[in-house]
């Protein structure tokens, strides 16, 4: 009873850190960088959710073609290996970014975003044409229940990235402007989180909708 | 001795996305290992996909099981969500998340497949409408 009172008095129950070292971690609110990247983290899993609405809808609606084509028909997996192996490179820049960023190196921060920001356009590019090419071959969103879902799920996340994108240049003008204040360097946090979640979620969507979508 | 402690702990917790290491080669090293690890699973990923090599009903699930595999790469080596005790509330948030996903999109699955295979065939509803 009274070890369980003075551990609540102490403000750590789980005992993570022992008492004296509760008393550290109680001196005041937390940092504004840890509140604010506490709150995109819970933005970024909330998005991950919307995602995982997405992906249930294709799982649900993929073999619902209609008479039209289906994935093996349509998918061009060398495509689907160059976006993955762009935007992972692209995931690998921005954290060469990040640790400029926290080095205060301005030169190798604007060099490592604008090589993010090139393979990030690069999936883009990649993505667009093959978009044009399903619709050119008349599999657009109104031809199935399965490409609508298709075409809502990846189309969602190349908006995610394209505004990553515009949000990754209004960074390196940011930083460019105004160097690297305490408020510039958390958003390059956010971003950099923002970024990095994006590939988690097109590791769900190489694997899920091209891969085991094209052998369904 | 409560110098010794701020020392260790000079941060409470961490913002996800930081990193306890603060040094650029370690740093460095970690985003390299999460590249190289990302890039081993995604090629076992594309090459079990077009593979006549094992068993074909297997194949499904070796991809989510590599996917999930890689995703948990990203988090660590990437967006540095560890065990660590600075680091609760980040995983915390991040198990909730999961619980919903996993609701959503299994019980989407598991919902729909029992609706399909109850549900009579179309002509046959069709027919009753008459």
């Amino acid at each position: 009873m009274t070890e369980t009172t003075f551990a609540y008095a102490q403000g750590d129950p789980h005992r993570l850190r022992g008492i004296q070292q509760a008393e550290v971690a109680h001196e005041g609110p937390a940092p504004k960088r840890i509140v604010t990247a506490y709150g995109f983290w819970i933005f970024l899993l909330s998005d991950i959710v919307m995602f995982s609405c997405f992906f249930a809808s294709y799982a649900v609606l993929l073999g619902q073609t209609a008479g039209g084509p289906s994935g093996a028909q349509l998918f061009d997996l060398r495509s689907t290996a160059a976006e993955t192996a762009l935007l992972l490179l692209s995931s690998f820049a921005c954290g060469l970014a990040s640790i400029a960023a926290d080095v205060r190196s301005a030169r190798w921060f604007q060099a490592a975003m604008a090589l993010t920001c090139v393979l990030g356009l690069g999936f883009l590019i990649l993505e667009a044409r093959e978009f044009a090419d399903l619709v050119g071959r008349g599999a657009g969103p109104t031809r199935s229940a399965f490409l609508s879902a298709f075409f809502t799920l990846v189309g969602c996340h190349g908006l995610h990235v394209s505004a990553g994108v515009l949000w990754l240049l209004t960074m390196m003008a940011q930083v460019y402007a105004k160097g690297f204040r305490a408020d510039i360097l958390r958003r390059m946090l956010c971003f950099a989180l923002f970024w990095h979640a994006l590939d988690i979620i097109w590791v769900a969507i190489f694997s899920v909708v091209y891969l085991i979508g094209s052998g369904a | 001795m409560s110098e010794q402690i701020d020392h260790l702990h000079d941060r409470p917790d961490l913002a996800p996305g930081d990193e306890e290491e603060v040094r650029i080669g370690p740093r460095l090293l970690g985003y390299a290992t999460g590249l190289g690890l990302s890039v081993l699973l995604t090629a076992t990923s594309f090459f079990i996909a077009g593979t006549d090599l094992v068993w074909q009903p297997s194949i499904p699930v070796a991809l989510v099981v590599l996917a999930i595999a890689q995703m948990g790469v990203h988090l660590v080596f990437f967006l540095h969500i560890t065990t660590g005790p600075d680091n609760t509330n980040n995983v915390m948030a991040l198990a909730f998340g999961l619980l919903i996903v996993f609701l959503v999109v299994g019980g989407s699955l598991w919902i729909m497949s029992h609706l399909n295979h109850n549900m009579m065939p179309m002509d046959q509803i069709m027919q009753m409408e008459r």
